[in-house]
C-alpha cells in the first residue's frame, strides 16, 4: 500500500510546487524571457517600430562594433567599472571594518544612516545636485578656491579628461553607502571569538582585515561586486542627468546609446543589438564572481 | 479679414459663433455650434499654445480641450508612438516630421491649404514643412503649420555694448569680429553660449550665423531639407567653421561652455555675463523681463556691406494625426492663430515670435523698448531677402545628437579641427540617411 501511494504523493507534491511556481513564473516569463527573446529578435533586423520588419542577420552587430560612437561607449562602461564597482566595494570593506573595530554603538548606528542615505535620495534628484555641485560656480570649485587652488577649477563635468571621473564619483558616493552597510551587518555575524583571538595573539588591523575580515566576507563581497557591477554596465540615469554622455560623448555609455538609437533615431535594430551585447557583457563579467563565491564557500 | 475678425470676436462674446455658417469666409468654425473636445499634445515650458487654447475656447465656448504636456525631448521619443496609437491626438506639436510624413502618420494638410487659404499666405511660412514623396523637405505636400515663426541671430545687452563702443549693431562681419575682440580685451565675456550635451550644443547657432554670413543659404537649405548629393563639407562652410574655432580659441565663449545648459545661459546672460549671446526670439520675453529695455537684437551681418543678412527662421510646427478624429476643428484652430488679432497679440506677448499667417492680417502691437520690436523688424528683412534657413540641428533625428553636439564640444575641448567636424558631421548624416 504505501510503495503505491509513494510515487502520487511525489506527484502531487510536484503539481503543488509547480501552482506555487506558476504565478511567479508567468510574470517572470511576460516581462522578463519574452521581452529579452523580442530584443534578441529585433536585433537581427531594420525597423523603425511602427513599420515592415527587414531582416538583416548580424550586420546591426557589426554596426555596434563599425560605428566609433557605439564600441566607444562599451568602452566607457568598463572605465565606470573602476568607479562603481572597485572603489565602493574596496572602500566599503575598509569602513565597515574601521566601523565595527571603532564605533560599534550608536556613533556606528549614525554613520551607517549617513552613508546609506544616498540609496534612498533618487538618482535623478542627485544627479541634477551633483551637476549643480560640480559646475564651474559650483560647490567643488569654491572649496577649491578658498584652499589656494583656484587654478585646479574646472567644469567637472564638461571637460573631457575629469568628465569621466566625476560621473563615476556620483557613482561612488551612491554605491559605497549600500556596500559598507551590507559589508558591516555581515561582520556583525561573524563570531566575535576570532577577533578577540587574534587580538590576544597581538595582530593589528591590518591582519585582522585580510585574515578574518575578507575571507569569512567572501559572499557578501560577492553580492556587492555583483550589484555594484551590473550597475555601472548598466548605468543610465546618473550619466544621463550630469552629462547625457557629453562632452563629445566622453561619458556615453552603452544604456545612453541604446536610448539614443531606439527612441531618438528609431533604429530598432541596432539598439536591440547593442542591448543583447550588453547583456552579455554583464554575463561575462559576473559568472566569475559567482563562481568565485561558490566555490570559496563550500 | 480684418472685418471677419470682427465679427467673430463680436460672434464668441454673444456665444453664437456657429451663426456664420452661411459665408464661405474660412473663419467659419467647421464645428458650428457641436460641442467640441480637441485633444492635444504641446511642449512643456512654453506657454503660447496654452494660451491660445483657452483664447480659443473662450471665443469659441462649445470648444473644449484635452490637452498633455512633455518636454521636447520627451516629445522626439514619443511622436511616433502617440500618431500610430489607437488614439492619436487633433494637433500635435512636431519635434521633427520628415519620417512621421513618410510613415503615414500626419495628415496631408494640401486640402485644407486651399480651403482655408493658407496656400495665399507670404510663400516661405509653408516652404519648410512640405514632403515630398522621396523624403526629402521643402517642396512636395504639406504635412505641418506654424503656430509661429521664430527668428534666431545675435542678442545684445545694450549697456555691456556701449561700454567696449558699440551703440549700432555691426554692419558687416569684419565689424562683429572687431566688436567682439574689444569685449574680450575689456574682460568681458564675449559671448555667452550653452553647450552641455543635455541641451544640445549651443554652439550650432553661432555655426549656422557663420555659415549664411560666409556663402549663401541655399546649399545649407539643400542639406536640411535632404535633397541629393548635398553636403554640409563645402569650403565657405569649412571657412564658417574655422572662424568659430578662432572664436573659441580666442576665449569668446565661456570657459564652461561644454558644462553649460540652455537655461543656465540665458540666465546668466540675464544677469549681465556675455555681451552677446546667440538665440531666438522665443526668448524674448525671459531677456525682457531680465534686463528690461536693456536688450538688443541682429541678424548676423554678412561678410560685405551692402549683402543680405540670413538667419535660421522655422515655424513652431504643429501636425495633425492622420487619423485625427477633429482634424477640421485642429485645421480652423491653426487659421485662426494666424488671423485672429487677439490671438496674434497673444503670439506675441507670450512668445515673442513672428505670427505669420496672411498679408492682409493685422500688427500686434509691441510694448515700447521690448526686443520684440528689434526681432520682428529684422524678420521683415530676412523675408524680404528671402534668406531663411531652419536649423542644422534638423537635418535628421539625430544629427544634433550624434553629429553637431558631440562634434562642436570636441571642437571646444581642442580635440576637433574644423575641417574635421565638418567631415564627422557629414558621415553621420549619411549614415542616418542610408538607414
Amino acid at each position: 500500500m504505501t510503495e503505491d501511494r509513494r510515487p502520487s504523493r511525489a506527484r502531487v507534491e510536484i503539481r503543488i510546487g509547480w501552482a506555487f511556481v506558476l504565478p511567479a513564473l508567468i510574470l517572470y516569463a511576460a516581462f522578463v524571457l519574452l521581452p529579452f527573446a523580442m530584443s534578441v529578435f529585433y536585433s537581427a533586423t531594420r525597423w523603425d517600430g511602427i513599420g515592415a520588419m527587414t531582416w538583416v542577420g548580424l550586420k546591426n552587430y557589426a554596426t555596434v562594433f563599425e560605428v566609433p560612437a557605439l564600441f566607444e561607449s562599451i568602452v566607457n562602461a568598463f572605465k565606470l567599472l573602476v568607479f562603481f564597482s572597485v572603489v565602493p566595494v574596496g572602500l566599503g570593506l575598509v569602513v565597515a571594518s574601521v566601523m565595527h573595530r571603532v564605533a560599534p554603538g550608536r556613533l556606528g548606528a549614525v554613520a551607517r544612516t549617513v552613508l546609506f542615505l544616498p540609496q534612498i535620495i533618487p538618482l535623478v534628484a542627485a544627479g541634477i545636485i551633483w551637476g549643480w555641485i560640480l559646475a564651474l560656480p559650483g560647490m567643488v570649485n569654491q572649496i577649491l578656491g578658498w584652499m589656494g587652488l583656484g587654478g585646479f577649477t574646472r567644469a567637472w563635468l564638461g571637460d573631457f579628461d575629469w568628465a569621466l571621473p566625476a560621473v563615476g564619483m556620483i557613482g561612488i558616493w551612491v554605491l559605497l553607502g549600500f556596500c559598507a552597510v551590507l559589508l558591516t551587518t555581515a561582520m556583525a555575524k561573524i563570531d566575535p571569538a576570532l577577533f578577540e583571538s587574534a587580538r590576544i595573539d597581538g595582530s593589528g588591523w591590518f591582519r585582522e582585515f585580510f585574515s578574518i575580515t575578507v575571507p569569512l566576507l567572501k559572499q557578501e563581497i560577492g553580492v556587492c561586486l555583483t550589484v555594484t557591477m551590473i550597475a555601472a554596465l548598466a548605468a543610465f540615469d546618473i550619466v544621463y542627468v550630469s552629462t547625457a554622455g557629453g562632452p563629445g560623448n566622453a561619458t556615453a555609455v552603452p544604456g545612453i546609446q541604446i536610448y539614443i538609437l531606439a527612441f531618438t533615431e528609431q533604429r530598432i535594430g541596432p539598439a536591440s543589438a547593442l542591448a543583447v551585447l550588453l547583456m552579455l557583457l554583464v554575463v561575462l563579467v559576473i559568472l566569475p564572481i559567482q563562481r568565485w563565491t561558490r566555490e570559496r564557500a563550500r | 479679414m480684418k472685418r471677419i475678425s470682427t465679427l467673430v470676436v463680436a460672434g464668441a462674446l454673444l456665444g453664437v459663433a456657429g451663426a456664420f455658417a452661411q459665408t464661405t469666409s474660412p473663419l467659419v468654425p467647421p464645428f458650428g455650434k457641436d460641442a467640441v473636445v480637441i485633444s492635444a499634445y504641446f511642449e512643456t515650458g512654453f506657454d503660447i499654445p496654452f494660451k491660445l487654447a483657452q483664447e480659443f475656447s473662450k471665443q469659441y465656448p462649445n470648444v473644449k480641450w484635452d490637452i498633455k504636456q512633455d518636454q521636447f525631448t520627451n516629445l522626439i521619443n514619443e511622436t511616433p508612438r502617440l500618431l500610430s496609437g489607437s488614439n492619436p491626438p487633433d494637433l500635435m506639436r512636431l519635434p521633427t516630421m520628415v519620417s512621421f510624413a513618410k510613415q503615414g502618420l500626419l495628415k496631408n494638410l494640401d486640402g485644407y491649404a486651399d480651403s482655408l487659404g493658407w496656400s495665399q499666405w507670404p510663400v516661405p511660412q509653408l516652404v519648410q514643412n512640405r514632403v515630398a514623396a522621396d523624403g526629402t523637405r521643402g517642396s512636395g505636400s504639406l504635412y505641418a503649420m506654424g503656430l509661429n515663426y521664430s527668428l534666431t541671430g545675435v542678442f545684445y545687452n545694450k549697456k555691456l555694448a556701449a561700454q567696449i563702443g558699440m551703440t549700432q549693431p555691426p554692419k558687416t562681419f569684419a565689424e562683429f569680429e572687431a566688436v567682439l575682440a574689444k569685449a574680450k580685451a575689456a574682460k568681458l565675456v564675449p559671448i555667452m553660449q550653452w553647450g552641455s550635451a543635455k541641451s544640445g550644443m549651443g554652439l550650432a547657432f553661432p555655426l549656422q550665423a557663420l555659415m549664411a554670413s560666409v556663402g549663401s543659404t541655399q546649399p545649407i537649405n539643400d542639406w536640411i531639407f535632404n535633397k541629393k548629393g548635398a553636403t554640409i563639407d563645402t569650403p565657405d562652410n569649412l571657412k564658417a567653421a574655422q572662424h568659430l574655432e578662432s572664436w573659441i580659441k580666442n576665449g569668446y565663449f565661456p570657459s564652461d561652455i561644454n558644462a553649460i545648459e540652455y537655461t543656465d545661459a540665458a540666465a546668466r546672460f540675464g544677469k549681465g555675463e556675455g555681451v552677446f549671446t546667440f538665440n531666438g526670439d522665443w526668448q524674448n520675453p525671459g531677456y525682457d523681463a531680465a534686463l528690461p529695455g536693456n536688450v538688443g537684437f541682429f541678424v548676423m551681418p554678412p561678410e560685405k556691406a551692402g549683402g543680405s543678412p540670413a538667419a535660421m527662421s522655422a515655424p513652431l510646427t504643429y501636425g495633425i494625426a492622420a487619423k485625427a478624429k477633429n482634424a477640421d476643428a485642429a485645421a480652423f484652430f491653426l487659421t485662426w492663430v494666424a488671423s485672429d488679432p487677439v490671438a496674434r497679440q497673444i503670439n506675441v506677448d507670450v512668445g515673442g515670435s513672428n505670427p505669420g499667417g496672411p498679408a492682409t492680417a493685422s500688427t500686434p502691437k509691441v510694448k515700447a523698448g521690448s526686443v520684440t520690436n528689434d526681432t520682428l523688424a529684422a524678420g521683415v528683412v530676412v523675408g524680404k531677402a528671402g534668406t531663411a534657413m531652419d536649423f542644422i540641428a534638423n537635418s535628421t533625428s539625430a544629427i544634433f545628437a550624434q553629429g553637431w553636439t558631440p562634434e562642436l564640444q570636441k571642437l571646444v575641448g581642442g580635440k576637433q579641427t574644423a575641417a574635421g567636424l565638418l567631415k564627422a558631421v557629414q558621415a553621420e548624416y549619411l549614415r542616418e540617411l542610408a538607414q
